[in-house]
């Protein structure tokens, strides 16, 4: 240990020491930082994967208020079990419109990353509004407010142009069209063509029942796009992950 | 110097002294540096044998092991496969109708099953298949669509009003609301009452029998007691999916009722449904 004991050496001398720990500090970061030029070759090429509808966002919005990632995750990890439950493992490419994601970390309930169209709507407002009446056993707080919260859409155009700039394609029409595609959503008697076409297999529903548009119609508006946009016929493993 | 003076006496101090405080300088616990060697040298070789380093556009160094998490999942499930594919075969090939009749069939399906229903059913139909409120229960022998194993059957594989299922069970309740008079729904909703044996207005209910003849006849019977061709339900055995007082029954006639079920033909296999559709007949109620 003779060269150990030489660090005096170093600890003495100014200029030594401040360009080794320079050396130390440049592989350190070129370590950390170079993979992330290469990160898009983590995200799988799928086919389906679309920006979420405006509704669909705003309903992400109310997820990320109201703390849901703090006891659900939305990532099926790449095991047998976990495979059965929810269905395929979860894509890179399936969160990469989502800014941040929303893997989470905690499991005190089951994980979202597919629970779109395993529930109907009918059953996210009775579970949501009363978690023990569909789940006795649950210990889900209740968010019956949601039913009361009216929305009309007034900031979802910035919404999706903040959303733009980190990269999401969200295109001008797509924005000029924003409060329109967030109203005719929940809509089912609105001319949702060009919502369908700008978003091919957005669902059209009046979410929450009530002929008002509130809160609820986007969070389950969400909750029902959630895994469903990769068309897994046509995605075929890398066998290199 | 005191310092100098320390130095000589404990060669395991720094030299430093201040104020009679010095500071002493011993060298790491060998174990605890051994450790911190060995992790250094385990990351290395980990790297090498493992996928590692996303420094290429391809994908990551694959490792010299050829390692990968979605071929270890994809070899898992095969082998589970593989080892019940006999018996799957064998429970998809026989009639839905004849699988109960098969004792090593019966098993299967039934343990299976059970398994299929805690993860898929249970969130509506609950733990032990006795439903809520909006979600029928299943151990009873009161069916909307038909309690056969084949009509389970086809229940589970398509769903009730599940609209991207095209042989999805289908049928709307009008919303009564926008046709009968409010006069007409009390009446009405009196007369179903009395037919399920229940306290009722004898007046209005006599009223209420012309208004059922009418408009609720078609779908639920003359007699009311449903048509599970188009999923009416039953309204004289007093078991209600919404609830049976006055105020559930002028909502249901007011409103409709549009219960949806999603069809699993396309997120179970058809041997789970299979499974499970024999659990739930052989819950109690199957016919």
């Amino acid at each position: 240990m003779s060269i150990l004991s030489k660090h005096k050496v170093i600890e003495t001398n100014a200029t030594l020491l401040l360009v080794l720990s320079f050396l130390v500090v440049t592989i350190g970061g070129l370590v950390e930082i170079v993979p992330l030029f290469f990160i898009q070759n983590t995200i799988e090429k799928v086919q389906g994967m679309r920006p979420y509808t405006p509704l669909e966002l705003a309903g992400r919005n109310i997820y990320i208020r109201e703390g849901c990632y703090v006891c659900h995750s939305q990532m099926i990890r790449p095991l047998r079990d976990e495979v059965e439950r929810y269905g395929p493992y979860s894509l890179a490419a399936e969160s990469m419109y989502d800014h941040p994601f929303q893997w989470g970390s905690k499991r005190t309930g089951p994980d979202l990353a597919r629970v779109g169209g395993r529930y109907s709507n009918e059953w996210h407002v009775h579970h949501l509004t009363d978690p023990r009446s569909v789940v006795p056993e649950s210990v889900m707080p209740t968010y019956g407010f949601l039913l009361k919260n009216e929305i009309d859409g007034k900031y979802i155009a910035d919404m999706l142009k903040t959303n733009r700039m980190v990269g999401v394609p969200y295109t001008d029409e797509m924005i000029t069209k924003a409060r329109e595609d967030f109203k005719a959503q929940a809509d089912p008697e609105a001319d949702t063509d060009g919502l369908i076409n700008r978003y091919p297999g957005a669902k059209v529903a009046n979410f929450d029942g009530q002929p008002q548009l509130t809160e609820m119609d986007a969070l389950i508006a969400y909750l029902q796009v959630l895994g469903t946009m990769v068309d897994f016929s046509t995605f075929i493993p890398d066998a290199s992950r | 110097m005191s310092d100098k003076k320390m130095k000589d006496q404990d060669p395991n101090t720094t030299g430093h002294s201040w104020d009679g405080i010095e500071e002493f300088d011993n060298p790491l616990p060998r174990w605890w540096l051994w450790t911190f060697y060995a992790s250094i040298l385990f990351a290395i070789v980990w790297t090498i044998l493992y996928p590692a380093w996303p420094i290429s556009t391809k994908g990551a160094t694959p490792g010299l092991l050829g390692y990968s998490s979605r071929a270890a999942v994809a070899a898992d499930i095969e082998r589970y496969k593989k080892a019940n594919a006999a018996v799957d075969k064998k429970l998809t090939s026989v009639p839905v109708d004849q699988i109960e009749k098969d004792p090593e069939l019966l098993n299967y399906a039934l343990n299976g099953g059970a398994a299929v229903f805690r993860t898929w059913c249970a969130q509506c139909h609950g733990a032990g298949a006795s439903g809520a409120k909006g979600y029928p229960n299943l151990i009873d022998d009161d069916w909307l669509w038909g309690g056969t194993i084949d009509d389970i059957h086809t229940t589970i594989s398509h769903g009730i009003r599940f609209a991207s299922d095209e042989d999805t069970r289908d049928s709307q309740m009008p919303v009564w609301g926008d046709q009968l008079s409010e006069q007409e729904i009390a009446d009405v909703v009196q007369y179903v009452r009395s037919i399920s044996g229940q306290k009722a207005d004898a007046r209005m209910a006599e009223a209420g029998a012309s208004v059922f003849a009418d408009n609720c006849a078609a779908c639920h019977g003359d007699d009311g007691k449903g048509n599970r061709d188009v999923g009416a339900p039953n309204l004289t055995d007093q078991i209600w999916l919404y609830g049976g007082d006055v105020e559930t029954l002028t909502q249901t006639v007011t409103r409709g009722r549009h219960g949806v079920m999603p069809a699993w033909a396309g997120r179970l296999t058809e041997s789970q449904i299979r499974q499970v559709a024999v659990w739930v007949h052989q819950q109690g109620g199957g016919e």
